[in-house]
């Protein structure tokens, strides 16, 4: 197919280093990890992750692309605790700009809507004030009067998403049962690539869901790639749930020097094929 | 019926909703605070919504990881969000410190700049301690929990607050602190935390000795409530059967009777929950 489509190699190669790289998806669901680990496998470095983090923080981190961090939360959810993402963050190898989930949500409203920020009630007596001395205040100009954290627009260079279809354009299609925030990111971004477990002819689109899982038009899109499988170790409803045993081994891996670069020689050290095949040997095994 | 400690703990969750009526039970601080939200809509208080733990509000009570045969309505994640906001939902949180104003701390333990231990991050915390009604659940209650200080305000307590100023304290409704020891609240002139009720077979000496602050304390402490012997029927035949709360809080035994082994934890975190639904 012609269009926008790309390979994750090529995707990857329109980025630059120091830009700020949104990622979709939330926690250990629906994250664009084929286009994660490509930027492992990049010479980038030195970018800004805004994110509602996973494996994708983690990796990232691990592989020493990132200089900071914007997210409320690193997490891989059946797991608590993202490893690499704790470890970079106890030796200071990365800065973090923390937020409240509702304050970040609004930081995407923000930049979708070409705004400077929006005013929340979140944040107000925590501590995230504190550790974000940058954060202004703004003053309600009706009789309330009420005094409110102004969150930041989260405008990024890019963002990555995983989607369950789409087409070659780049219109593309949830299927599972929340779309997250991956339209907001596409709309807060300078352009956006979309992976997705299949590409569909653009009649084929409704075949499969409903016109509300139509999430993301394709004036938002620069790229498109089909990557059967990417957002693995991630769920991607209906097509796949998490695969918790491979998650498994990726945390016990990560708290040991010798383990971790025995797992990243077996399943990060070729591209997306080779991984996807160590992933169906080592079920096939298990 | 005896009950046990987890059950107990249930209970005085689900006391936590009576009078909340048609708003979201958000109980996410593990097993026993799902199934606090669940017991209340199946008993005392019916009008009550529930969750499934990921994006459905489920129109009948479905078991502890059951499937819901009946759904009412859907609330994917920026929803929920919104919902957080709007202050229709009563919060049950987990927390990995919290002090005498109930000021809580799920973000990194020691200085955040260079964490001794990164934790999960604020999550949504803040916004839900400031928007509407919160309460927590602490399936140990120890010194390492209840500090005098946490290292990083995520939840908002009653002094911060205050000092926030209107738009922090206008819809701040912080109530109570249920632990597998005792019912803690907030009733007390400058809103620290008071001890409001002991489980059974737990002193007063016990749980001042393992909370790190100074409690206040009333004359006559209270037991709190047992369980019914219909709240009983509904938690082990309807609600858990598989028992998952008394792994979440292993049941004493008689007073004098060496202590269940605990269940490990996840490090950092409050409960063996899905993690992946927001704070």
């Amino acid at each position: 197919m012609s269009g926008k489509v790309m390979s994750v190699e090529e995707i990857v190669g329109s980025l630059r280093s120091g830009m700020t790289v949104g990622i979709g998806g939330w926690g250990s669901r629906r994250k664009p990890m084929a286009l994660v680990r490509a930027l492992c496998r990049s010479p980038l470095e030195d970018l800004t992750i805004v994110s509602y983090g996973g494996a994708d923080v983690g990796l990232l981190c691990a592989h020493g692309k990132v200089r900071r961090v914007i997210a409320p939360f690193v997490t891989l959810d059946s797991i608590p605790l993202e490893p690499h993402f704790r470890a970079a963050r106890q030796s200071g190898a990365v800065e973090f700009t923390e937020y409240d989930e509702g304050m970040f949500m609004f930081g995407l409203l923000a930049a979708a809507h070409r705004l400077p920020f929006l005013p929340t009630r979140a944040g107000l007596g925590s501590d995230v004030t504190r550790v974000n001395p940058g954060l202004r205040t703004v003053r309600s100009p009706y009789p309330d009067g009420e005094e409110l954290i102004a969150v930041p627009a989260l405008t990024m260079d890019a963002a990555l998403v995983h989607l369950n279809r789409a087409d070659h354009l780049g219109n593309a299609q949830y299927l599972g049962p929340d779309p997250y925030f991956d339209d907001l990111y596409a709309k807060a971004a300078e352009r956006c690539y979309v992976s997705c477990e299949r590409l569909v002819d653009t009649a084929d689109l409704l075949k499969e869901g409903p016109l509300q899982s139509l999430l993301i038009s394709r004036s938002m899109v620069t790229g498109v790639v089909e990557t059967p499988g990417g957002a693995h170790f991630s769920t991607c409803e209906p097509d796949y749930g998490r695969d918790e045993t491979f998650q498994r081994a990726y945390v016990a891996a990560a708290a040991d020097p010798q383990a971790w670069k025995a797992f990243r020689e077996r399943y990060l050290s070729g591209d997306e094929t080779s991984y996807q095949e160590a992933v169906r040997q080592a079920r096939e095994g298990a | 019926m005896t009950a046990t400690r987890a059950e107990v703990c249930v209970v005085a969750c689900a006391e936590a909703f009576r009078g909340d009526g048609e708003i979201l039970a958000a109980g996410i601080g593990g097993a026993i605070t799902m199934l606090a939200a669940r017991l209340a809509r199946l008993t005392f208080e019916p009008h009550l919504i529930t969750h499934d733990g990921t994006c459905l509000l489920t129109g009948d009570v479905p078991p502890l990881g059951g499937t819901p045969g009946v759904v009412e309505g859907w609330l994917p994640l920026r929803d929920h969000l919104w919902l957080v906001l709007n202050g229709r939902r009563h919060v049950m949180l987990g927390a990995s410190q919290l002090d005498r104003y109930g000021n809580s701390n799920i973000s990194c333990i020691g200085d955040w700049a260079r964490p001794r231990s990164q934790l999960l991050g604020v999550r949504g915390v803040p916004g839900n301690t400031v928007c509407g009604p919160t309460s927590y659940w602490i399936p140990k209650h120890s010194p390492r929990v209840f500090v005098p200080k946490v290292d990083m305000v995520s939840g908002v307590g009653h002094d911060r607050a205050a000092e926030a100023g209107p738009s922090a304290y206008r819809h701040h409704d912080l109530r109570r602190v249920v632990t597998d020891l005792a019912v803690l609240d907030f009733d007390t002139p400058d809103h620290s935390m008071r001890l409001a009720s002991v489980h059974p077979g737990v002193t007063v000496a016990e749980v001042v000795e393992r909370t790190g602050f100074r409690l206040a304390v009333p004359d006559t402490v209270p037991r709190t409530r047992l369980p019914t012997g219909e709240e009983l029927r509904v938690l082990r035949e309807v609600l858990d059967p598989g028992s998952l709360r008394e792994r979440e809080v292993p049941d004493p035994g008689p007073p004098g009777a060496p202590a269940a082994a605990a269940a490990p934890g996840p490090p950092g975190a409050a409960s063996p929950r899905e993690r992946g639904a927001p704070a």
